[in-house]
Parts: C-alpha cells; structure tokens; sequence
C-alpha cells in the first residue's frame, strides 16, 4: 500500500479493463516519474471525451454529433445493415473495407450472468429501422463465443418472420496464418464444421 | 517418453533440486513430508496445469518466493525437449519449450503423464463430480477440441441458472422465457455431444478395466463400468440416481431427443427451483464389482485395486493412441495400501512403461524390482542416490 493519492491513482487504474494491479502500479509511478509525461493533455482528452462522445441516434456507433460518420455518408447502402456487438467491432470490419452497408452496435451480447438481457441491447431500435422495408439483408456479426451466438440465434428468431435475407459471418481457421498455428480447439471446431467442396 | 532430468527452484519445499532419472523404476524414499510427493506433483503439473492437491497454483511457489519453476529434460526416441513452466504469484504463468517461449495452455501438448495418488480413491467412494472430471481429463487428452465443449457447455448452466433465478425473482415474464429457449438449444446441443463423448469413453475403457482389474487384483471380479444419465431418470433428484443404467454408446441425436423431452417434463420444477435439473452435469459413472455397486459395498483394497484400474486403464488408452512414447506413470504412496501379492503384481503391470516413478515412505513397501535407482528424500533435498 502507498501513501493516499498514490494508492488511488493504482487503484483507479486497475478498475480499467486488460489492467492488473502490476501494471497499475507500472503506468502510475510512470506518470509520476517521467518528467516529459504530459498529465494535461491526458486529463483534458478524457474530458473531453465523456462531455462531447455519444452515441449515434441511428446505429449506436460512438460519435462525436447525433449521426455518426457511417450514418452520415451517402454513398453507403441502406439496403444492408451489419448487426455486432460493440463499436470496436464496427472498426475491425471497417479495415476490411468489404462492407458498403451501415451497422447497428447492439451495445453487448445477452448474458444473464452480466445482467444483459435483449431489453438491455438495441434490438428495438434495430426491429424499427427494418419497418419501412429500406433493408433487404442482415448481417449478423456478434462474436463467435457462446453469448454471441445465442444473441444471434435470438435475433435470428426476430427477423425470421420478417422479409429479409438473414445471414451470418462465417467462423473458423484465422486466414492468412499457417494451418500449423491454429490452437487445437479451432482446428478442431473448423473439422467438425467442414463443408462439401462445390464445383 | 521419459524425463531425463528434473529441476526445481523454489517449489513447495524445494529451494532448489537437481534429479537426475532413468529410463524404467525410480523411487523416491523419504520419511513423512519430506517432499517425495512435491516431487511428483511438479512434473505432473508440467503435463497437466493442474495439481490432484489444490486447485490454485500459487501453493505450490515455495512460501516466501515471488516463482516457482519446474524445468524437465524429456527424451521421447532420438528427441530431447527441454519443457519449463514458471509458476507466479502476481502475474500470469510462463512457458517455455526449448527455451523459446510458448503458450501456457500449449504446454500439456508435449509431455504427458498418469498420476496415482492416494486421492484416486474417491474415485470410487466420492462424489459423483470427481468420476466426471476423471472421464472430461481424459477425453480432453484425446481430443483437445472437447475442452472448448465442455467450457461452454459449463457456461450455459451458469447462463441458464442465472436467468431462471431472475425469472423466478420476477415472477416468469414472457420475455424471459423467449431467452430461456435459446440457452435450451446451446444447453441441449453442447451437452448431447458431451454424453455421447463421455459414453463412448466408457465403452472403450471398458475392456481395458477388465484387464487392469484383473492384473492387478489377480481375480476377475467383473469390474464394469456405466452411465447413469439424468436425462433419461424420471426424477428430479440431486444428480442422476435412479436412471437407468447404459453401457453402450449414446449418440448425440438419441441424447438430444431424450434431453428435450426431460428440459419440457421439467421445465415447472426447474423455475420453482431455478437450477438447471438434467444434464452431463448431473451424470455419473457407476463403477460395479461382481454386479454390486462399488461405492458402498467394495472393501479398501478393492476399491483400491479400482482405483488402479481405471488409472491403468487411462493410460493404456492414452499410450497406444500416444505418437510420443508412453505416458509416464507416476505412483504415489500407492504400495503401501496394498497386500504384498498385489503389490507384485501392480509392480508387473506397469513394469513395461518407458518410465515409472514412485514415492513410499517404506522402501520395503515396494516390491525390489522397481527399487533400481533409489532416492532419497529429507528435508526438501535429495540426500543421495543408490543405484
Ligand atoms: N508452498 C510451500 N512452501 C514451503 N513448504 C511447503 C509448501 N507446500 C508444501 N510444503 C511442505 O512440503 C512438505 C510436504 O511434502 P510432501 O507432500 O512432498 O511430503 P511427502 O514426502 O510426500 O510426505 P508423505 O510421506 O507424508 O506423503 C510439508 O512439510 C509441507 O509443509
Ligand atoms: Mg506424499
Ligand atoms: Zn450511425
């Protein structure tokens, strides 16, 4: 234990996600030790952040005004909506740049044990963006972990109903590695889920 | 596969070791809590991440020391390995494999072992949950994929338990139970594949029981296996009493149809009592000696010689499906709880393993044809060797 500020400044920086009480104690006695270290600019972008970041009106993307840069770009088609989890993942699909259509972040996956149920995502707001028949596919894209899937299997079950194409990303080996890389589980789960080979 | 070499710094009693070992027997003598069966759980740890002692790993870092490490030479034909894991108390663990540094849960991958040890007895007389985990380790060896089954699997009755708790609080909204069906359908397919996993287990250790039991207790007393599934009991009950007994393999499908059947027959009592009431979860392996439960009606030795015999069994299976030599057999204190005739013969039984270690706190306990090179153990220290 430090004395005062210094224990809650660790403290409060192992409430962060990814950070264990070693590197708390790391990054705070490097804040307090490096001289060109500016806490300034540290304290006002984190201001900064929670007054002006919110999340868009549409899809629920962070952004900075009431649409979010996808929402507000006309070249993108309101014909498909990608359904995932979080905003991070609206950024590793954006990479890919294979997707021209607009998103909605559902906020989360459904998980009893985190107190997450469908009330608590934005599947309402999805279910009206559908109404006016705008959208011909969904995609869904939530991660392929047990909640993941059984967000999808729930949403799935919404939309089934619906006039749409409803589809879902494909899971298996990681590409451009080596086969020789893959962990025996996803190696072994990409066996069980082999396809016939089409021609 | 053998280890060649074993090196400790700061595990349990150990401040620093340095044991030299050879292929065939190698014994450990010792008085009591000198450290012979540190020295065996190390090197199961290394093939297993786990300990038959505890449950969390920071015990076995010596007290006072910030590490452990465990550092084994391995000789597998013409291939030397040299496996580390550093065990710590404030940061994640770290392996190495010739010392290039790997993943941690990668590490089982290149060694494998059998540990006998005194607590393989509730096997036979404990609950239900240990013969589970004895059948989920093994099928994990064989088929690494079923880790990730069994883990979710886990998960969902977590979820599904959660969410019939919140149901019952709430008084069952129709929502909630929208929710329920979907872990319903994860629950039924991850759990379908893990009783047919399991049953198959079952079938193929079977014979290999008989034999064990056989060699070892020098009597065939019909040593047989079962699965009692809660899937297929009409009752309610803690765990899966009453069911009727299966020996053969039950396929996924036939699992799934029955597991839906019970999850609607009980779904009322499941939400008064917001548990999930059927499921792997809730099975249990019913060991048998001459038609006669063995929990609750088989003497120590017999139990005993059970005990041996589905360990044996395991490592019967796990040696002929092995592409790295056999698994090293360890057995600890198991000598002096048997009578002199089994002991000669459990002593022939593992005779043809490539490596045997064994700890006993009596050397006369142990029959001479495993003393060869002998060890001996005070005070966390080897003090000397006989071979
Ligand atoms: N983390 C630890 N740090 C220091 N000492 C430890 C630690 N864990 C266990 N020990 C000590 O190790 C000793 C036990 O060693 P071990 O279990 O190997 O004994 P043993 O030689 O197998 O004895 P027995 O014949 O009774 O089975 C005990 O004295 C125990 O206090
Ligand atoms: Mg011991
Ligand atoms: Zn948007």
């Amino acid at each position: 234990m430090y004395d005062g500020i210094v224990q809650e400044l660790i403290d409060e920086l192992g409430r962060l996600p990814g950070i264990g009480p070693k590197s708390a104690q790391r990054i705070a006695f490097h804040i307090l030790q490096t001289e060109t270290f500016d806490v300034t600019h540290l304290a006002e972008v984190l201001m900064t952040v929670k007054e002006k970041v919110r999340f868009c009106d549409v899809c629920g993307n962070v952004t900075e005004q009431e649409l979010c840069n996808i929402c507000r770009d006309p070249r993108r088609s309101a014909a498909t909506i990608c359904v995932v989890e979080e905003a991070k993942d609206v950024v590793a699909i954006e990479r890919t740049r294979e997707f021209k259509g607009l998103y909605q972040v559902l906020g989360g996956a459904i998980s009893p044990i985190d107190g997450i149920g469908p009330d608590d995502l934005r599947i309402r707001q999805l279910m009206q963006r559908l109404a006016d028949g705008t959208v011909t596919e969904v995609i869904i894209a939530t991660d392929p972990n047990l909640e993941g899937e059984a967000t999808a299997t729930y949403l799935s079950r919404m939309l089934m109903h619906l006039d749409l194409r409803v589809t879902r990303l494909a899971s298996g080996l990681p590409v451009g590695g080596d086969l020789e890389y893959a962990d025996e589980v996803t190696l072994g789960r990409a066996f069980e889920g082999r396809r016939l080979v089409e021609n | 596969m053998i280890v060649t070499h074993l090196s400790l710094t700061d595990f349990r009693n150990y401040t620093t070791a340095e044991v030299p070992l050879v292929a065939g027997a190698n014994l450990f003598v010792g008085s009591n809590g000198q450290g012979k069966t540190n020295l065996v759980e190390s090197l199961a740890y290394l093939s297993t991440l786990g300990s038959h002692r505890v449950s969390v790993d920071h015990a076995m870092i010596r007290q006072g020391a910030e590490a452990a490490i465990i550092r084994a030479r391995l000789e597998n034909g013409e291939r030397q390995i040299l496996a580390e894991v550093q065990i710590n108390r404030s940061s994640a663990n770290r392996a190495q494999i010739n010392r290039s540094v790997i993943k941690t849960r990668d590490l089982p991958r290149y060694f494998s072992s059998v540990l006998f040890a005194p607590e393989d007895l509730t096997l036979i007389r404990g609950e239900p949950s240990g013969r589970r985990r004895f059948l989920d380790e093994l099928l994990v060896l064989r088929s690494p994929r079923l880790s990730g089954v069994i883990a979710d699997y886990d998960r969902v009755v977590r979820q599904r338990n959660t969410l019939l708790k919140s149901a019952r609080a709430s008084g069952v909204k129709g929502n909630q139970l929208g929710t329920l069906d979907i872990w319903d359908d994860r629950l039924v397919d991850l759990g379908s594949q893990l009783i047919e996993a399991r049953s198959a287990l079952i079938t193929e250790l079977q014979p290999e029981v008989t034999a064990a039991y056989t060699a070892v207790a020098g009597e065939d007393h019909h040593a047989t296996l079962a699965s009692q599934l809660s899937i297929f009991s009409g009752s309610e009950s803690d765990d899966a009493g009453g069911a009727a007994l299966r020996r053969d393999i039950i396929t996924a499908r036939e699992a799934a149809v029955a597991f839906r059947e019970s999850l609607v027959r009980l779904r009322r009592s499941e939400l008064d009592r917001a548990i999930t009431l059927v499921g792997p979860h809730r099975d249990d392996l019913v060991l048998e000696l001459n038609g006669l439960p063995a929990r609750g009606y088989a003497s120590h030795g017999e139990s005993w010689s059970f005990a041996l015999a589905l360990k044996l069994a395991s490592a019967n299976i796990l040696r002929r499906e092995s592409n790295m030599g056999d698994p090293v057999l360890m057995l600890d204190d198991v000598f002096a709880e048997l009578d002199e005739s089994r002991r000669l013969r459990l002593a022939a039984a593992v005779a043809d393993f490539e490596q045997v270690l064994i700890t006993a706190a009596v050397l006369d306990d142990v029959p001479a044809a495993l003393t060869g090179n002998t060890v001996h153990i005070a005070h966390g220290t080897i003090v000397g060797s006989t071979p």
